[in-house]
């Protein structure tokens, strides 16, 4: 592994600048990723928040939706918060009808799955294999309705009422939260990512 | 503050704090806000991938063409664009009108613009806006009047501009005129800070965050006149973090077209390339006015 992985943040809409701080401070190198050449030499990848209705269509039009899910195809290490989850996400339910997702976690997401912003909330929570609890900040998040075999749910939230629903989950090299990690000062998640991106490079070495 | 969820069936959760509210428009960043009058309308602009929309009853071009008092909309148009739309919906109040809020509060509108572009409601107060849940965004001319609005809750800045005119002129004015005292005010002393707050009329708390930050303390974005892709481009090269389009979509020739096309120039503004190829054949924009002939000038409106 380089001193420095090259990371890439999806930046074609959402709260891109949050990642890339966390990253930076991480001692990642960063890349904004707006055009399908930026993925070049990728070693990760953060998906961010934002509106994922408005990124389904980017992807689309920049002709990075292709060239994007053949990276995730072949294993390039990946974090998706809220709409990043989203788009990674085998099925996306209450979306739009012709919104596209990556398939890269077998796992049905819920879109506004919270409500509207009035219900948006803050809330500490137990994270399977991290230490402390995650301080988490929903934003009109999305849930984990159901996953498939072999992904790993290390979070829940439980409603008022109902069962607890997947809130962080990981497959593979694939990490995905409902919840913004990038806006709480919480970098662990982040750090989950760069432990991957260094497996994978020593492992290819 | 209420207690609604709970994580692993142990901590509670709270809603409509800071971080939560401020916290949307950072979810925004990098997309467009389009005002719609309906339902179909509201479709159409997330068709075209914008990140909200705005629930109005008259686009401000036809609030100043026509005249008479300009209100919140009515609670059902609201209703029935929130049922057409999977992303955000915004509703205005006028300045000052807690009661309108309140009614958009119930009503779980995303976020509320108390905005000079209807007619105001008082003459001496803006709304206290801490006082809700739902996060709001508020006009400013200048650093004073952004700052004056955040420190009474305002979790969301948009450049004021000129509403309604297609004339981009008064945006970037408003927008240079924040962004250019940020700058100075990171190069004040520890004295000079104490008078900057004092000229802006701003709490020096907040003053000294925008010296120790250089930024506002919440999203700043871009508001009124904007009317084409570059127009879009132009402001986000300025510094605002997303924009907001009026009445320049649905007063154009081809309004789902020229929508994607800004929403496409807003996300890759820095690559004229990709600018260009999205702003040929959108047919006519909005034909626009000057300001030197208008009769009223909404960003006067507030204080």
């Amino acid at each position: 592994m380089t001193a420095s992985p090259l990371v890439g943040v999806l930046a074609l809409q959402g709260d891109v600048a949050e990642h890339s701080a966390v990253l930076d401070s991480l001692g990642a190198t960063v890349r904004a990723v707006r055009r399908p050449e930026h993925l070049e030499g990728l070693q990760g990848l953060v998906l961010p928040g934002g509106e994922s209705t408005t990124l389904s269509l980017l992807l689309g039009s920049s002709g990075l939706f292709g060239p994007l899910g053949e990276c995730l195809a072949a294993g390039l290490p990946v974090l998706g918060t809220c709409a990043g989850m989203i788009l990674l996400s085998r099925q996306v339910l209450d979306g739009r009808a012709d919104q596209k997702s990556f398939g890269a976690i077998d796992i049905v997401t819920r879109r506004n799955a919270f409500g509207r912003q009035v219900e948006s909330f803050e809330s500490t929570l137990e994270v399977a294999g991290l230490a402390e609890p995650m301080h988490a900040v929903f934003i009109r998040a999305p849930f984990v309705e159901s996953v498939g075999e072999g992904v790993e749910v290390l979070a829940t939230v439980r409603r008022s009422e109902g069962s607890p629903r997947p809130v962080v989950c990981r497959q593979g090299n694939v990490l995905v939260a409902a919840f913004h990690p990038e806006l709480s000062g919480d970098d662990r998640l982040h750090r989950l990512l760069l432990d991957r991106v260094g497996e994978r490079a020593a492992s290819a070495a | 503050m209420t207690s609604t969820s709970e994580a692993n069936g142990a901590a509670s959760g709270e809603r409509g704090t800071v971080r939560v509210k401020r916290g949307l428009a950072e979810m925004l960043r990098g997309g467009v806000i389009m005002d719609v009058v309906t339902a179909e309308q509201a479709k159409i602009a997330e068709d075209a991938g914008a990140v909200s929309v705005m629930a109005l009853e008259r686009v401000p071009a036809d609030i100043r063409r026509e005249g008479g008092v300009a209100r919140m909309s009515d609670p059902a148009l609201i209703g029935a664009i929130q049922e057409a739309v999977t992303i955000p919906v915004m509703a205005k109040v006028r300045i000052g009108h807690f009661a309108e809020a309140q009614i958009l509060q119930v009503l779980e509108v995303d976020y509320i613009d108390e905005s000079e572009v209807l007619t105001p409601a008082d003459e001496a107060y803006h709304i206290d806006k801490w006082a809700f849940s739902v996060p709001f965004v508020c006009g400013a001319t200048n650093l004073g009047e952004a700052l004056r609005r955040i420190s009474e809750g305002a979790a969301m800045i948009r450049s004021k501009g000129e509403a309604g005119t297609g004339n981009v002129v008064e945006a970037v004015r408003h927008l240079r005129s924040i962004l250019g005292d940020i700058k100075k005010i990171q190069t004040a002393d520890s004295a000079e800070r104490y008078g900057w707050a004092k000229q802006l009329q701003a709490p020096i708390d907040l003053v000294e965050e925008v010296a120790r930050t250089g930024r506002l303390p919440v999203p700043l974005f871009c508001a009124g006149g904007l009317a084409t892709p570059a127009d879009a481009t132009l402001v986000m090269q300025l510094g605002a973090e997303a924009v907001f389009v009026g009445s320049g979509i649905f007063k154009s020739e081809d309004p789902a077209r020229r929508a994607r096309a800004i929403v496409e120039a807003t996300a890759h503004y820095q690559d004229a390339e990709i600018v260009a190829k999205v702003s040929r054949g959108l047919g006519a924009a909005m034909p626009g006015e000057e300001i030197a002939t208008l009769d009223v000038k909404l960003a006067e409106r507030g204080w």
